[in-house]
C-alpha cells in the first residue's frame, strides 16, 4: 500500500509514459502495417517481395535486438541525437507492424471473393478496390486480432523501460533499487497493465458492436 | 490465392505494360531505400575493413559461440519446463473441481497479463535477495531468473493453447472413451491430449519461436546469453579508431532470426504435414498467438461445427 501511495508522482507518470509509447507505436503500425498488408497483395512483384522480407524479417528478430538497433544504429545512419522515445516508438512501432500486417491481409481473404469481383466488375482499379470495397469489410474482422496485437503491443512497451523511457517498468526497476518489496510492486505494475489492457480490449469490443451488421 | 489473385483482373497488354512500369518504379524505390541505407553504413566507415577483422579473433568467435549456446541453454530448459507448466495448467483448467479450475485460471490469466520483462525483473530481485539461501552462485540468480520468468510466462500461454486444442476434439471422443470404461485421467492422457497436441503442435512451435524471440529478455537482467554477451565485446572491442556496434548487431541479428525463421519453418511444415492428412482433427495455423483467447474461440467454434456435422450424420 505504501509503495503506491508513497510514489504516486512516480507512478502516474509511468502509467502515462506506457500510454504513451503504446499509442505512439500504435499509431506508426496501423499506418505501416495497413500499408505493407496492400504492397503483399499488390499487382507489383518488387512490393511484393519487400513486404515478404519485411514480414518475414520483422517476425523472427527479438524485440530486444530491435531496441538495440534503434539506440545504436539508427541514430548513427539516419537520425543524429533522436530521443529515446522517438527511437522506442520506431522500434516497437515497426516490429508490430508487421504482425498488423499479418492480420490486416488474413482480413482481406476473409471478404467474400464476389465483393472483389463485383467490384472488378464495375470497372475498379486495384487501388480502388482494395481502398473503397475490400479493406473496409476487412476491417470488421481484423479488428479482433487487432486488439490482440495491441493488448501485446503494450506489453512490449515494458522493454522501452529498459532503455531510458519513462514508463512502468523503469518505476518498477527504480521502487525495487529503493528497496521495495518486489512483491507489492509486482502487483501494483500488475494492476496497472490490467488496467490498460482491459481498457483495449474494452474499446475494441464497443468498435465491434458499433461495425457488426446483420447478416 | 484468394486474397491477391480476385482483387485484380488478369491483366490485358496494356495493364501489363503499366505494371512492369510500376514494377520497375518499385523496384527502384525499394533498392534506393537499401542504397541509402548502404551509402550511410558506408559513409559512416561500417564497412571497413578493420571492423570486420575482428571476427576473425578466436576470441570474439569463441564469445559468440558460448553466447548461442547459452541462448539455446536457457531456451532449451525454458521450452521443457514451460510444456510441462502449460499440460498441468491446461488439465487443471478444464479439472473438475471449482478451487483447482479457479487457481489455474487466476494463475494463467495474471501471468499472460503482466509483461514478460516484468515478471522475469521480479523473480531476478527475488532471488538476489534471497541469494544465499537459495545456494547460487556467479551468474545463476540471472539463468533461474530467466528461465522463470520464460516458463511462468510461455506456460500460461501454452495452456491456453493446450486448453483450446483439447476442447476441439470433438466430443465423441470423450464420450466413446468413457462409454468403453476409461477413468477421467486415461481419458486425458491416452485420448484427449494426444489429439490435442497434434492439432496444435504448429501453435505450440510457434510460441516456442516467441520464447526463443524472449530469450534476449536475458539482455535487461545482465545475462550474458547471446544479445548480452554480443553488447558487452562490442562496448570493448575498438577498431579502426571507433566502436563495432553495427558490425556485430548485424551478426549477431542474422543469428538470431536464422535461428527463429528454422524453428518457424519447423511449425510450418508440420502444419502443411497435417492438413494433407485425411484422419483426425484440424491441424491449427501456425500463426503467433498473440492471444489465445481468440485462438480458443475460433478451435471451439470449429469443434461445435463439427459437432454439430457429427450429430447431422
Amino acid at each position: 500500500m505504501n509503495v503506491l501511495l508513497d510514489y504516486l508522482p512516480q507512478f502516474r507518470d509511468g502509467f502515462l509514459g506506457t500510454l504513451a509509447i503504446t499509442g505512439a507505436s500504435a499509431v506508426i503500425a496501423l499506418v505501416l502495417g495497413v500499408v505493407i498488408a496492400g504492397f503483399r497483395v499488390s499487382p507489383i512483384p518488387p512490393l511484393r517481395a519487400f513486404g515478404t522480407a519485411w514480414v518475414a524479417l520483422l517476425r523472427n528478430t527479438p524485440l530486444t535486438l530491435l531496441f538495440l538497433v534503434a539506440t545504436f544504429v539508427v541514430p548513427e545512419l539516419l537520425f543524429r541525437g533522436a530521443s529515446p522515445f522517438v527511437l522506442a516508438m520506431l522500434a516497437l512501432g515497426c516490429y508490430t507492424s508487421s504482425f498488423v500486417c499479418e492480420a490486416v491481409r488474413s482480413g482481406i481473404s476473409t471478404v467474400p471473393v464476389g465483393q472483389a469481383e463485383a467490384a472488378r466488375s464495375l470497372g475498379m482499379t486495384f487501388g480502388q478496390t482494395l481502398r473503397m470495397i475490400v479493406l473496409p469489410q476487412a476491417t470488421r474482422t481484423v479488428l479482433q486480432p487487432l486488439s490482440s496485437i495491441f493488448i501485446a503491443l503494450t506489453k512490449n512497451s515494458a522493454i522501452a523501460g529498459a532503455f531510458s523511457v519513462t514508463e512502468l517498468f523503469g518505476v518498477a526497476k527504480l521502487l525495487s533499487d529503493k528497496g521495495y518489496a518486489i512483491a507489492l510492486i509486482f502487483l501494483w505494475v500488475a494492476l496497472a497493465y490490467l488496467i490498460i489492457t482491459f481498457a483495449i480490449s474494452g474499446v475494441f469490443r464497443l468498435l465491434e458492436r458499433r461495425m457488426a451488421v446483420v447478416r | 490465392m484468394s486474397g491477391a489473385s480476385v482483387l485484380y483482373d488478369v491483366p490485358g497488354p496494356k495493364t501489363k505494360a503499366r505494371n512492369r512500369l510500376y514494377s520497375v518504379i518499385g523496384g527502384i524505390a525499394v533498392l534506393a531505400v537499401l542504397a541509402y541505407l548502404g551509402l550511410r553504413l558506408f559513409q559512416t566507415g561500417q564497412f571497413e575493413p578493420a571492423k570486420w577483422n575482428i571476427f576473425n579473433y578466436a576470441g570474439v568467435r569463441n564469445s559468440i559461440r558460448d553466447g548461442v549456446l547459452t541462448t539455446l541453454k536457457v531456451f532449451a530448459v525454458a521450452a521443457v519446463l514451460s510444456l510441462a507448466l502449460g499440460v498441468l495448467l491446461a488439465v487443471a483448467r478444464l479439472s473438475d473441481h471449482k478451487p483447482v479450475r479457479w487457481l489455474a485460471t487466476g494463475f494463467v490469466e495474471l501471468f499472460r497479463a503482466v509483461p514478460l520483462l516484468i515478471t522475469i525483473y521480479a523473480v531476478w530481485v527475488l532471488m538476489l535477495s534471497n541469494k544465499d539461501a537459495l545456494g547460487m552462485s556467479g551468474d545463476a540468480p540471472q539463468f533461474w531468473a530467466l528461465v522463470l520468468g520464460l516458463t511462468l510466462y510461455n506456460g500460461s500461454v501454452q495452456a491456453e493453447v493446450l486448453r483450446a486444442g483439447i476442447n476441439s476434439v470433438p466430443k465423441g471422443q470423450r464420450e466413446a472413451a468413457y462409454a468403453l470404461g476409461l477413468r477421467k485421467t486415461q481419458v486425458m492422457t491416452t485420448v484427449l491430449i494426444p489429439q490435442a497436441v497434434r492439432a496444435m503442435l504448429p501453435t505450440v512451435i510457434s510460441q516456442l519461436v516467441v520464447t526463443l524471440k524472449d530469450t534476449s529478455l536475458g539482455y535487461i537482467i545482465t545475462y550474458e546469453e547471446l544479445l548480452y554477451s554480443g553488447r558487452l565485446m562490442a562496448g570493448n572491442i575498438i577498431a579502426g579508431g571507433d566502436s563495432v556496434y553495427i558490425p556485430v548487431i548485424i551478426v549477431i541479428g542474422s543469428i538470431y532470426v536464422a535461428m527463429c525463421l528454422a524453428l518457424s519453418a519447423l511449425a510450418n511444415w508440420i502444419e502443411r504435414r497435417g492438413r494433407r492428412a485425411k484422419t483426425g482433427i484440424g491441424v491449427a495455423e501456425a500463426g503467433d498467438v498473440a492471444n489465445a483467447g481468440a485462438l480458443t474461440a475460433v478451435v471451439a467454434a470449429e469443434a461445435a461445427a463439427d459437432t454439430a456435422t457429427d450429430t447431422g450424420n
